[in-house]
């Protein structure tokens, strides 16, 4: 296969002699640059085999001079970052948990780190920038509303041990529960905690309770009947005035933010079935290092204490 | 006799099916045998009713009736494959086309992107691609040997095969039946299936070569063949399971892990390499040259590349897998193999354009030649970016991301699909015995259509994938990742929008397409009562 110069005009190479319904095959040399950029792929292609591992022996594959670069790219780059971040890493995990807001350096390498940790662990289910899934009940973080407190102890806390998981006995709110009150309510570790089982009436008055303290329109003489209902039954978690209690979690309803939605008809399945949320505890999963980082972003996002 | 043996075959294949109905594990089992016992049954009240009828197979006539079933078929199954297309473009840009009820009947996930996307890929490739390789393999294989379809009815039967399995994939797929194997979903009993039917469509095809009676073998049929040959050695391979059970569509793969992976990659390319580029460089070898009525530029350069892209193809599937549990030399050897690969495809294209040198005033005045110049240009070009994505620097880059979706789709919108809407044209009026198409303006309208929808679709996906790519890589100063997985779904939505549109006016080319073909016939008189073009020549 020389290359020579092609021809345009047809009629200079003649054809090959054959004919399949009215084809027929010229006779031009295969075009020049075709030809010679085909070789350069060819020995470039056989170079790069010299370079790198690839031809199979009976037992291994040839390494090539530069050895086996693909995860050692990979674990030299790791590598490199991990030598830079050292110092300050080191210096996170042995800081005072609350003082690393205020210390800029490690406050600006958290934030950061945390971001990551969190866009890859919790954005799931907390959603971008914490900004929570009322549909699902999971928590807004990026307001002043805390279940369990905005402190960075608080957070670093929530954060290793979880919520109401099974697999860490620090968990918070362990066999603690939103009771189902509702006399038909499954049976169930929420129907268990509930000490005193409340007909669909008796629900409507507490809800409309409920909404009448968090501000909203109620009937106020269901809210009336209701108050008696809310002493006796809700007061041990959710305090005198419904303001909450961060020991158990329990949600502040007398404001606007709600974990599970502040309608009539969320409330009144709130009441009703009971609540149980459950986050996994991350200690085991992540480092001190990411779990503090973690902490430092969620603490920044508008709600830290 | 063969009647009587044949009427029993059907009736066995009727009562089987209908027992493995009765018996099915899964819904999408139970469903494929009551197809397959409704195909039995026809077939057989058909052959009943031909029982004792002369067959009439006059050799001096081709065999077109399967042809011009091809045609209809191939323009049918492509507007399907289009439309399903479009859908799940659009339930990826607005996730709430996933319907997953109407009224309170629940779909059960029938309509779900996961289930219409191997509908949509099949139904493009084997449904659309694999009518158009037949039909244009019968077409060509008669007319360059000069004789007619070996086997008698065996085209017919390759043909029907060929639908049979169509239907039953797609009923397969939408009701959960899947072997989780990219452009390889077919579970284990359609896979068998395939393979008699592809057997049948290489014995009809050698058979005709045997009984040619030209002394030698057009180029076009050299490819059509390699694509017969290997397309069932990579079938067979890659589908070797072994069923959960005799009535049901669950199997397990007899590869395991990597292996696994790299035998369904192997497979998965040259299902590329050979189903889309062999098999359609044989088309282009026979439409080209026969629409602008020149002669093949270089008998040399065919041969060359041929060979070439034969020997090369066949090793370039280990550059899907780059940077995974593959071990690296394969990963490179795959690479090279690969950009020494695109010298010879481009092989192709240059004798391609270059038959129309001397008649280059046509791309001005016949819309089919430009559709077969720009499905040149669009294999040239795709066939120039697979090198250039298999380089592992550049794969690190465009892996997973859409970019890898705007490469396939400007190979096989641009290159599959105009080569084949330029076969349908030219064959329309050849095989309806007409004077011409309908309307030259309306394949002006679909030229166009089709060209700005392919520029759009790629021109989207290459621009989502290279963003997906660098946000998905992308380190602040400590070497944290900046973006969450869900920042850069939301950064693509609106080329997801672009992309969706883009395939609308695919679609739209092609119904304008099917119009044009059906006036053409419906509407137009026969030339004259002996269609010339139907005679097989005298030695």
């Amino acid at each position: 296969m020389c290359a020579k110069k092609v021809t345009t005009k047809s009629e200079d190479v003649g054809t090959t002699g054959h004919q399949w319904d009215g084809i027929e095959e010229l006779n031009n040399p295969l075009p020049r640059w075709w030809v010679w950029i085909f070789y350069l792929t060819v020995i470039w292609g056989l170079g790069y085999t010299v370079f790198y591992p690839a031809w199979p022996l009976i037992s291994h594959a040839t390494q090539g001079i530069y050895g086996p670069s693909e995860r050692k790219a990979v674990d030299d780059d790791i590598a490199a970052w991990d030598a830079k971040n050292a110092e300050v890493k080191a210096k996170l995990v042995a800081a005072d948990v609350n003082a690393i807001p205020a210390d800029a350096t490690l406050k600006d390498y958290a934030a950061n780190a945390g971001k990551a940790v969190f866009n890859t662990y919790c954005v799931q289910c907390h959603m971008r920038e914490g900004q929570g899934n009322p549909a699902k009940g999971y928590p807004t973080l990026s307001d002043n509303d805390w279940l369990f407190g905005g402190t960075m102890d608080a957070i670093v806390a929530t954060v290793s041990h979880g919520v109401r998981n099974t697999t860490d006995a620090d968990a918070r709110n362990v066999g603690l529960y939103m009771p189902a009150w509702a006399e038909n309510a499954a049976p169930g570790p929420m129907a268990d905690a509930a000490s005193a089982k409340l007909t669909a009436d008796q629900i409507g008055q507490l809800v409309n309770y409920v909404l009448k303290i968090s501000g909203q329109s109620a009937d106020e003489a269901k809210a009336a009947a209701g108050m008696q209902l809310f002493a006796d039954n809700c007061v041990a978690c959710h305090g005198d005035g419904g303001q909450g209690n961060r020991d158990m979690g329990a949600p502040n309803l007398t404001d606007a933010i709600w974990l599970y939605g502040g309608s009539e008809a969320q409330l009144t399945a709130t009441i009703a079935n009971g609540r149980g949320g459950v986050m996994p505890a991350w200690s085991g999963r992540l480092s001190e290092g990411d779990i503090r980082s973690v902490a430092t972003y969620v603490h920044a996002l508008g709600g830290g204490e | 006799m063969w009647d009587y043996v044949k009427l029993a075959l059907l009736a066995l294949v009727a009562v089987v099916a209908v027992y493995a109905a009765n018996f099915a594990h899964d819904l999408a089992y139970q469903v494929n045998a009551i197809e397959v016992a409704v195909a039995a049954a026809i077939a057989f009240i058909y052959s009943l009713r031909q029982v004792g009828e002369p067959r009439v197979h006059p050799q001096d006539e081709y065999m077109d009736g399967v042809v011009r079933a091809g045609v209809i078929a191939t323009t049918f199954w492509g507007v399907v494959g289009f439309l399903v297309g479009v859908v799940i473009a659009f339930q990826l840009a607005f996730p709430a086309l996933n319907i997953s009820h109407i009224g309170g009947l629940s779909l059960e996930g029938i309509l779900n992107f996961g289930r219409l996307r191997p509908l949509h890929t099949s139904a493009v490739i084997f449904a659309f691609g694999g009518n158009a390789l037949i039909m244009s393999a019968f077409y060509i294989v008669q007319r360059t040997c000069a004789t007619r379809l070996w086997g008698g009815n065996l085209g017919w039967f390759v043909f029907w095969g060929w639908q049979l399995m169509i239907v039953l994939a797609a009923s397969s797929y939408v009701l959960g039946g899947s072997e989780g194997k990219e452009y390889a979903e077919t579970a284990w009993h359609i896979d068998l299936w395939i393979v008699v039917v592809w057997v049948a469509f290489l014995l009809v095809f050698m058979g005709t070569l045997f009984k040619r009676k030209e002394p030698h073998i057009y180029v076009a049929n050299w490819f059509i063949l390699s694509m017969i040959i290997t397309i069932a050695m990579l079938h067979i391979v890659n589908n070797l399971a072994i069923p959960v059970s005799l009535l049901g569509s669950a199997s397990v793969q007899v590869t395991g892990g990597v292996q696994d992976a790299m035998v369904q990659w192997w497979y998965g390319h040259n299902a590329v390499g050979f189903f889309l580029t062999a098999g359609f460089l044989g088309m282009m070898y026979y439409f080209v040259p026969k629409q602008a009525e020149r002669p093949i530029f270089s008998y040399k350069l065919s041969i060359i590349h041929f060979w070439a892209l034969i020997f090369l193809y066949i090793w370039a599937g280990p550059h899907h897998l780059h940077y995974t549990a593959l071990p690296e030399w394969a990963s490179t050897l795959g690479m090279v193999f690969s950009v020494m690969l695109w010298m010879p495809s481009w092989g192709g294209m240059i004798n391609g354009l270059m038959t129309l040198s001397g008649a280059w005033d046509k791309l001005r005045t016949d819309p089919i030649i430009r559709m077969m110049v720009i499905s040149l240009g669009f294999y040239g070009m795709s066939t120039f970016e697979g090198p250039m994505m298999s380089i592992k620097a550049v794969n690190s880059l465009s892996h997973y991301t859409d970019w890898t979706i705007g490469h396939v789709h400007s190979g096989a919108l641009g290159w599959n699909g105009m080569i084949t809407f330029g076969a349908l044209y030219f064959l329309t009026p050849r095989l309806w015995n007409r004077s011409g198409l309908y309307s030259l303006r309306l394949v002006n309208w679909h030229f166009w259509l089709a060209t700005i929808g392919i520029v759009l679709y790629a021109s989207s996906m290459w621009v989502t994938g290279i963003m997906e790519g660098l946000m998905w890589r992308e380190v602040d100063a400590n070497g944290f990742l900046v973006n969450a997985f869900a920042d850069t779904v939301a950064a693509k939505f609106p080329m997801y929008v672009v992309r969706g549109l883009g395939g609308a006016m695919y679609l739209t080319g092609a119904l304008i397409m099917t119009y044009n073909l059906i006036m053409t016939v419906r509407g137009q008189p026969a030339r004259s009562a002996l269609n010339a073009n139907n005679v097989v020549p005298a030695e």
